[in-house]
């Protein structure tokens, strides 16, 4: 597979990051960044990833349904994620990840058809003190009201989002 | 960046430099008292440094606030193996956001605690494990962990001399169980993040079942301020055996939530009413879950300690990573448990017995409960099967799903009888349907 010029020299960097012979060690950061790249973690994905840290496709395999942001189906080009966990669900956030998904019309982990959007109840994020909190792809928005999400929505579907990470 | 307005009533130590201009970049550091603690070190002993952090009674500001200098005692030296310095900057416990703050803000003051752990085990890698959901904060850390090279702190031959130290981020990619020290060391190593058997604890046998010293962010963060200013003087900031301040994480029903600096042993009432502005909407106070989710819940009469972590200790609770959610006289405590169970349910990492069926049955129990099909005999199954992972499971997952759920059971159990009679709608579902 071919991968942009920044994500090559991500992944060289990732293989001189580990002691000799540990480059089994990559394997999860490369399935990450390589997945914003290209989307999702493909099968053909798998089999370069195994290949490049010199492990076979079923060490690669076998971390992929561990780790929770590691998907094999396709997600929205902005994953939404809202947090329902304890400090967000106390101030509003069930009732966030509600309106979201009513005003997007899709479910936990859908995508909407345009596949633009996807969304996703999520756990803690770590901004618990700047509740209710989101993650739009990497980037936090503390304190979500129902108008505030809807004012984000309406700037993805504009084009006027600026992502900062 | 901060997010909340800062409080006349902190500490501000480790948080000094968050509100200078350009806070992340290493002229500011440099500017600000910056490695300064690191060229300190490199003229003392390793056992000093070690002796220092044990004046500090420093406490470990991951969870289990276990003593730092002792930690780092542990590590044997000059094996001629390589050895490594870990940061856990995994942050995904429940109500906690500080990790987050310091690699936004002051990195370089995390690199310059990361070398100081170097220097004193002789150790040439380190490597920061942050959460994957971080990457705007593993963004900033590698600029900086790039400026520190520029600058010859990090690299061949640091300062002059002549020891080399390496320092890179390893992103995780969703997964609390990375944040217990011996998965996250699988998770290293590009496997699962299941738990280790311990002992050998990782001071011995860690990354790459080397000699490893593993920190949080804000324990490996606050080690330059300790050798700047001495082990004695940052003691003298808490409590005994509570050395120094911490990043509390405040949120729930509170007027101002945010992360403050306070010293240990700070008054839980007055953070709530001083430092966070009070309740808010003037209502009354319930509870507060004062050491993140894993933490038993403790009630309004309960509240009048002070927050260091023998005090929370002698309440029967924990005051883990720092995260306090405060809760008001509104709050359902039954939605509170079953929502934290869905947290450690989700999260078992699936290793162990006891963890992985019994956060399964207490999720499977308090949803029938909430949803209105509970049966009174479920109350005392509940604090059961908690009370009966506590102590059996692999790893310290399985008592931070049992310790708190027990507590939410034991403390408000007027709440779930009200539950009982709010749904006394005669349904008897099948447990093992629902
Ligand atoms: C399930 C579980 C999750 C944990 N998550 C974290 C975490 O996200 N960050 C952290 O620093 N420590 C976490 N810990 C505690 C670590 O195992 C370890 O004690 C800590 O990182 C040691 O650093 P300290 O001594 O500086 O606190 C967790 C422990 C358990 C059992
Ligand atoms: S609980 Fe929602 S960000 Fe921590």
């Amino acid at each position: 597979m071919t991968f942009s010029p920044a994500l090559e020299e991500r992944f060289a960097k990732l293989l001189t990051s580990y002691p000799p012979g540990r480059q089994r060690s990559a394997v999860v950061p490369m399935l990450l960044y390589a997945q914003d790249e290209i989307g999702h973690v493909s099968q053909e994905l798998v089999e370069e990833v195994a290949c490049r840290c010199g492990v076979t496709p079923l060490q690669v395999d076998e971390v992929i349904g561990y780790y929770s942001m590691l998907h094999r189906k396709p997600l929205g080009k902005y994953h939404v994620q809202v947090c329902t966990n304890i400090s967000c669900q106390v101030v509003g956030g069930e009732d966030l990840y509600g309106h979201a998904a009513r005003t997007l019309g899709i479910g936990n982990k859908q995508v909407t058809p345009d596949g633009l959007i996807s969304l996703e109840e999520v756990e803690c994020m770590g901004a618990c003190s700047w509740a209710p909190a989101i993650q739009i792809n990497y980037d936090f928005h503390h304190f979500v009201t129902r108008e505030r999400f809807d004012q984000l929505i309406q700037a993805l579907r504009d084009g006027t989002y600026q992502e900062t990470a | 960046m901060r997010y909340n307005v800062p409080s006349p009533l902190e500490t501000r130590i480790i948080s000094q430099r968050f509100d200078l201009p350009n806070s992340a970049s290493i002229d500011t550091y440099l500017a600000n008292d910056g490695y300064v603690a690191l060229r300190k070190a490199i003229g003392m002993a390793p056992e000093a440094i070690i002796d220092e952090l044990r004046a500090s009674s420093l406490r470990g500001r991951g969870g289990a606030g276990f003593p730092t200098g002792m930690k780092w005692s542990f590590v044997p030296r000059n094996t001629g193996r390589p050895s490594y310095i870990i940061c856990n900057s995994d942050e995904s416990e429940p109500c906690t956001c500080k990790d987050r703050l310091l690699m936004e803000n002051d990195p370089q003051q995390l690199i310059e605690g990361m070398l100081i752990a170097g220097w004193t085990i002789q150790s040439s890698k380190g490597y920061i494990f942050i959460r994957g959901e971080y990457r705007y904060q593993i963004e900033i850390m590698e600029r900086a962990i790039a400026e520190a090279y520029e600058r010859g702190y990090l690299g061949k031959n640091v300062l002059g001399t002549g020891w080399d130290f390496d320092l890179y981020t390893h992103s995780g990619a969703g997964a609390y169980e990375c944040g217990e020290e011996t998965a996250l060391l699988e998770s290293l190593e590009g496997k699962r993040g299941v738990p280790r058997l311990k002992p050998p604890f990782p001071a011995v046998a860690g990354a790459f079942q080397s000699p490893t010293i593993l920190n949080n962010t804000e324990t490996l963060s606050t080690v330059p301020v300790i050798i700047r200013m001495g082990g004695a003087d940052y003691a003298a900031l808490g409590t005994p055996k509570n050395g120094g301040t911490r990043l509390m994480c405040v949120s729930g029903h509170v007027n101002k939530p945010g992360v403050y600096e306070l010293p240990l042993g700070f008054p839980l009432m007055r953070l709530i009413n001083d430092v966070c502005g009070g309740m808010r909407n003037r209502k009354k106070l319930k509870a507060v879950i004062p050491g993140g989710s894993s933490a038993p819940v403790l009630k309004a009469e309960e509240c009048d300690i002070p927050l260091d972590f023998d005090s929370i200790a002698k309440a029967k609770s924990m005051a883990g990573s720092g995260g306090i959610l405060v809760l008001d006289e509104d709050t359902d405590m039954v939605a509170v448990a079953l929502r934290t169970i869905k947290f450690y349910a989700h999260e078992s990492c699936g290793w162990c017995i006891p963890c992985r069926e019994g956060t399964t049955w207490l999720k499977k129990v308090l949803t029938r409960f909430h949803d209105g099909g509970g049966r009174s005999s479920d109350i005392d199954l509940i604090a059961e099967l908690a009370n009966n992972m506590l102590g059996r499971t692999f790893c310290a997952l399985g008592d931070a799903a049992a310790m708190p759920t027990a507590a939410f059971v034991a403390k408000f159990r007027d709440e779930f009888e009200a539950y009982l009679k709010r749904s006394s709608a005669a349904v008897e579902p099948e447990l093992a349907v629902v």
